[in-house]
């Protein structure tokens, strides 16, 4: 029944809209252009003591570049919001376990190097 | 409509089947205003996010575990007693031998990657226009740049395989070049490992990616969606591919720069 009704609709070979494609565009620029800058901090923020300040940049930049492939190319910026929050509120806890985790391993470190060893 | 299954419903449902369902509880209701077969793929996504993260919570206790190099950057050698610099490892480029190019090629690699996902957009975007010939276009392109990645990614992998020309000089005075799962050049052994499974993990989704996108192509090209009446099967292979290519946001970060 629907089948037949869609191969009938397929057949009538109507007018193709003309593309929409600026906010492509637009999005891949602003991903192009913060790698380009993760890049010029990479060679630019050598110094050991800036290295704290320069993962923190790099993080956020990443998140950013997060924050566009899932809400523009992946559209989750134009679901519905329950949509949003189920896919972020896992997330973030994830987030709080990677935290965790690399706060615990400085420790693991430390006290290795501290009570196992001379 | 003729029913070929051997369930067929009853002669009184008959009118029942063929109206389209709207009550809450009997399959009129889509969760979330999302078409089932999106909502699976976003459920699929999380928990491959779920995958991926342990890898990254594995990565950030190790890293964290190890010491780090305190020096400048140029002064930086190889040991197993500190994590290594990633410029310092990943820094050649095809073709290009014994030139330091840190992280030239990985850069490369990454706009190759985003350059695949702006064309899998455009192929989502040409099926909502009902576009064949642009959908088919655009697939190709992605299916091209995800190729593309696979093959600079087996070069990558080859390199760190092999080694840097010089080596470092192990424990028991001998010089090792490259890596492998139990040792590696360029640092603690667990680099190599988390190396080779994080990238690789990566890559083994980048290669399934690639696979789904040529199906999708022919069964574009036989005109299976255009019969369907919608190109819906791209938006959710399109999930997929930008799902990997937001991985690889996180690999780039985590992996190569900090």
């Amino acid at each position: 029944m629907s089948a037949h009704a869609a191969t009938e609709q397929s057949a009538f070979t109507g007018e193709i809209p003309k593309p929409n494609t600026a906010w492509i565009w637009k999005t891949f620029w602003i991903l192009v252009v913060i790698t380009a800058i993760e890049f010029a901090i990479a060679f630019s923020m050598t110094s050991p003591g800036l290295r704290t300040f320069r993962n923190s940049i790099f993080i956020v930049m990443t998140l950013l570049k997060a924050f566009f492939i899932v809400g523009e190319f992946m559209h989750l910026k134009h679901e519905v919001k329950s949509l949003i929050w189920t896919i972020l509120i896992p997330t973030a806890l994830l987030v709080w376990l990677v935290v965790a985790l690399v706060t615990e391993g400085s420790y693991v470190g430390e006290v290795l190097s501290h009570m196992f060893s001379s | 409509m003729a029913h070929s299954t051997t369930l067929q419903p009853t002669a009184a449902s008959a009118a029942y089947v063929d109206a389209p369902r709207t009550g809450t509880w009997d399959g009129g209701n889509e969760p979330f205003k999302a078409s089932y077969g999106k909502l699976m793929m976003w459920i699929f996504l999380l928990s491959d996010t779920f995958t991926f993260g342990a890898f990254l919570t594995a990565y950030g206790l190790i890293r964290h575990k190890h010491g780090v190099f305190t020096g400048q950057a140029k002064d930086f050698f190889f040991s197993t007693a500190h994590w290594p610099i990633p410029e310092k490892v990943f820094n050649a480029f095809p073709g290009m031998h014994g030139v330091d190019l840190p992280l030239a090629f990985v850069a490369l690699m990454t706009m190759i990657l985003i350059f695949s996902s702006v064309t899998m957009v455009l192929a989502v975007e040409a099926g909502h226009r009902m576009d064949k010939a642009d959908v088919q276009k655009w697939l190709l392109w992605t299916i091209l740049f995800g190729s593309m990645f696979l093959c600079s990614q087996a070069i990558e992998w080859t390199h760190f395989i092999g080694g840097h020309e010089e080596g470092t000089r192990m424990a028991d005075g001998t010089i090792f070049h490259g890596a492998n799962l139990v040792m590696n050049q360029y640092g603690p052994p667990l680099f190599g490992d988390l190396f080779f499974f994080i990238t690789g993990f990566h890559g083994t989704h980048v290669f399934s990616g690639v696979c789904l996108l040529v199906w999708c192509f022919i069964a574009t090209t036989n005109g299976t969606f255009e019969k369907r009446g919608h190109y819906e099967m791209i938006e959710k292979i399109g999930l997929y591919w930008h799902f990997v290519d937001l991985v690889w946001v996180f690999v780039f970060t985590f992996f190569y720069l900090v």
